[in-house]
Formats: structure tokens, sequence, C-alpha cells
């Protein structure tokens, strides 16, 4: 019985954790990228313009929520609340310190990978649903860019699950212990941040939303808290793919000192600054030069990477 | 009781779903119920305690093959496929077919032996947690077939590549 509460309020420190971080990335990225792009950003309501989301907020849910009658109703409706839904529940697998988790699953690496391959339908039905030419060309982007970096993404976390045996997040950090494998597995890591911010469709890979050829592409038909849904399921992404590097690259929440559960905020908060320099500071590719980079350079290097960890860990025996 | 119970609920299901998907006018519809379906035989994998087929049925199936699928749709003309019938006339021999197949597959139940024999007994597999249990059965007792396997999915990227393959003005 204890323990059924034990893990019900895991559910809701994590959801609501989650949640929470997700909103404050809307304030943070706007003024780190105001600070790197020399301006302002938001700086007047509250101080340091913190109530911005707040604001934000009221005016997101007070917006008309349009269904346009050309619109398939169903689809329509469904789309936002899937990305929501499939970016949320890995959160569950991740291990933020020793025993704070709430489920060690046997294939917890793949219950991640499960998940984030479903977000595509969100994005594509989206798309589709609307009936509207830009929104459609969105969705075709994102159906073939998301699944391209699906296998690269899954490919670069072999070497992990080689060099840890085992499937479970628990068992891969507490693998790490002396090393983190973010150096034995350098190309990885390399793959999987490009995957991530490319599954995840931020900037510089956001060419299903690319606003100077496609309006707002998939999302441009949609109005109020459904645009909210994918407003938030961007961020919540962005959490969800630092959370994972620092698991399965960086040592979760090893260090010393601090409490674990510091340390895993920590370095996730490091990667997650880093995804917005990344979009701060690079521009947007061609669609073609990305394919062209993840089927020419990505596939290659993720497959390589395979060959040697396995090599080299067959040859220590 | 409880697992046949589970049982019920997951073949209904899965039967109810199919049917869903093969008489939808709207062929985004029918791809979005066979998505429903995956999750549907997903979880049937995991009441059987395989977790590993579980999570690559999500991801193989669900997460990419029809991924595909709905690409392909996408590009269709939906006022024209909503005008057209979704069964061609000749959909009796197909049931005949689909009736010949399920007729073979419960004279062949009693042949089934529903225990684990060699080695990977239940104890082994709960030890060795199932993935691994898999991956060691495949890689040393059934490697050959193994193999033959993914020499079959080779010759087929193979094939795909040279079809879609511009002809070269020589």
């Amino acid at each position: 019985m204890n323990e059924t509460i034990m893990r019900l309020l895991m559910i809701a420190v994590v959801l609501g954790g989650a949640l929470f971080i997700a909103s404050g990335l809307i304030w943070l990225e706007r003024r780190l990228l105001g600070l790197w792009q020399d301006r302002y950003g938001p700086n007047r309501v509250g101080p340091f313009g913190t109530f911005q989301v707040v604001a934000d907020m009221i005016k997101v849910f007070t917006k008309e929520d349009w269904v346009p009658p050309f619109a398939d109703k169903a689809v329509f409706v469904l789309a936002p609340a899937v990305i929501v839904a499939t970016i949320l529940m890995p959160f569950a697998v991740i291990p933020f310190a020793p025993a704070m988790q709430v489920i060690n699953l046997n294939v917890g690496l793949l219950f991640f990978l499960a998940m984030s391959a479903l977000g595509v339908y969100s994005v594509t039905l989206a798309g589709w649903s609307s009936a509207s030419k830009y929104s459609l060309l969105g969705g075709l982007r994102a159906a073939a860019q998301m699944l391209s970096y699906e296998v690269f993404m899954g490919l670069s976390l072999v070497g992990v699950v080689l060099l840890s045996g085992s499937f479970s997040l628990g068992r891969i950090v507490e693998a790490q212990q002396g090393l983190w494998f973010c150096i034995p597995q350098f190309f990885g890591l390399v793959v999987f941040v490009i995957a991530g911010v490319a599954e995840t469709h931020r900037l510089p890979f956001d060419l299903p939303e690319a606003e100077s050829e496609l309006v707002a592409g998939f999302h441009s038909e949609y109005s109020g808290m459904k645009f909210g849904m994918f407003f938030v399921g961007e961020y919540l992404g962005v959490t969800l793919v630092s959370a994972m590097i620092t698991t399965l690259f960086f040592g979760g929440w090893m260090g010393p000192l601090l409490p674990p559960v510091v340390w895993f905020l920590l370095k996730t908060f490091f990667f997650i600054c880093f995804f917005i320099l990344l979009r701060a500071s690079l521009p947007r590719p061609r669609y073609d030069q990305l394919m062209a980079l993840g089927w020419k350079v990505m596939l290659p290097l993720s497959l390589m990477n395979i060959v040697i960890t396995g090599g080299i860990l067959l040859a220590r025996g | 009781m409880l697992p046949k119970l589970f049982f019920g609920y997951f073949a209904f299901a899965i039967i109810v779903l199919s049917l869903l998907v093969i008489t939808r006018r709207n062929p985004v519809h029918s791809v979005m119920w066979m998505l429903l379906l995956f999750f549907q035989i997903a979880s049937m994998y995991l009441f059987l305690n395989a977790e590993f087929i579980a999570a690559i049925q999500v991801i193989v199936y669900a997460g990419a093959i029809l991924v595909l699928f709905l690409f392909v749709v996408l590009l269709l003309n939906l006022r024209e496929e909503l005008l057209t019938n979704r069964f061609i006339s000749a959909w009796p021999v197909g049931l005949v077919f689909a009736g010949a197949i399920f007729a073979g597959a419960v004279s062949a139940v009693a042949a089934f032996v529903p225990n684990f024999s060699g080695q990977y007994t239940v104890d082994v597999i709960n030890r060795e947690t199932h993935t691994k249990a898999l991956g060691q059965a495949l890689y040393t007792d059934f490697l050959f077939p193994f193999e033959i396997a993914s020499l079959i999915l080779l010759i087929a990227i193979i094939g795909a590549i040279v079809l879609a393959k511009k002809r070269m003005r020589s």
C-alpha cells in the first residue's frame, strides 16, 4: 500500500516537474536568445520578466479555439494531444537518482525509442488533417525527417548498450562509474545530439515548420490551447533529450559533494542551454541538405561506431 | 481467471480493430486504427512476458513501417478515394483463403507444445532477462536461419534501390 502511494507521488512529482521546467523554458529561451543576439527579450512582466509565462498562459487559454471547417475534426483535435503524451511517457523510465524513478523497466531504453518514434504521428497527422497545402508539406517533411533520424538515434545508442550490457537505464548509469560514456562513445554522443535536435524538430532542423517557406508548417491552422500543446511539446522534447543525454553519456546522477538529484538537474540544465545556444547561432539548412547529412554522414558514422566498439569489446574478451 | 479475461479483451480488441482497418473509407483513418491495432498486439506480447518483442513491435511496426504507409496515403487524392468502394468484387475468394488458413491454424493447435523445453526454462529467462535469453538463442542455436532472414532483407533493400533508381543517360 505504502509503495503504491510512493509511486503515485513519484508520478505526480515527475509530471509536475517536467511541465514546470517546460513552461519555465519558454521564458528562459527568449531571455537567452535575447542575450546571445544582443537584444532584450521579455523583461517587463515581473522581476526579469519571469511572469511573462503567466501572461502567455492567460493569452493561450483565452484565445478562440478554432477548428477550420475544411479540417478532419477528429484527427485535428487528437494530433496535439498525441505529441504531449508521447513525450511525457519516457520520463517514467529516467532514473533521476538511485531508486528515484517511476519504474525501472528491463527495456527502458527501447521504451524511450518507441515513444519518441510515435511522436511523428502527431506532427504528420496535424499537417494532414488541417487540409492546407503548407500544413501538408510540413507534415510530409516531418514524416521523412523524423523517420530517418530515428534510425540514427537508435544506432547511436547501440554502443552504449554494448558497453553497459543492458537496456535498463538504471544499469546504464551504474555502468558509467569511473568513466562516463561520453569519452568511449564520443561519436555515439555526436550522432545522438544531432538526431535529438532533428527528432524534436528544433532550429536549425525545424524544416517541418520553417516559417520563411511554410507559414508555420504543420501547425499553421492551429490556435489557442491546441497550438499551446505543440508549443509545450517542443520544450518537453528538449527537456527529454537533454535528460537522456545526461543519463546515457554523462553519468546521470553521478557527481561529487552535491546530492544525486541536483547533479542530474544541473547536467540536464546545461544541455538545455546548449540546445538554446544551437538555435541562437546556427542557420537552417535546406531540406535536401538535411536528408543528405543524415544518410551520407550520420549513418556511416553510427555504423562505424558500432563496429569499432564491438570489435574492441570482442578483442578484450 | 484474470489471465483469461485479459486474453479475451486483447483477442476481441484485435479482431474489432482489424475489421475497422479494412472497412474505413478514409485511408488515413484506416492507418490510425492500424496504429491502435499494433498497440494491442504489443500488449499481447507484454502479456506473454515478451518485453523485447513488444518494444520492437512498437518501434518497427508502429514507429517506422506504418509511418511509411501514412507517408504514401497522405499523397493520395482523398476526394477520389472516398468515392471508390473499399472491397473489390472478388472479396469472397479472399474470405475462402482466410477461412482455409484459419482452419489450418486451428488443426495445428494440437501439435503445439506449450511447455518450455531445452535449456531456456522459466527460471533461466527470469534470471537472464527475456532480451538476453532471446539474443543468445538467436545468435547461437538459430544463427543460420537468422542470417538467412537478414540476407532476404538485404536482397529486398537492393531490389528497392534498383527499382527506384533513375536510368542514367548513356
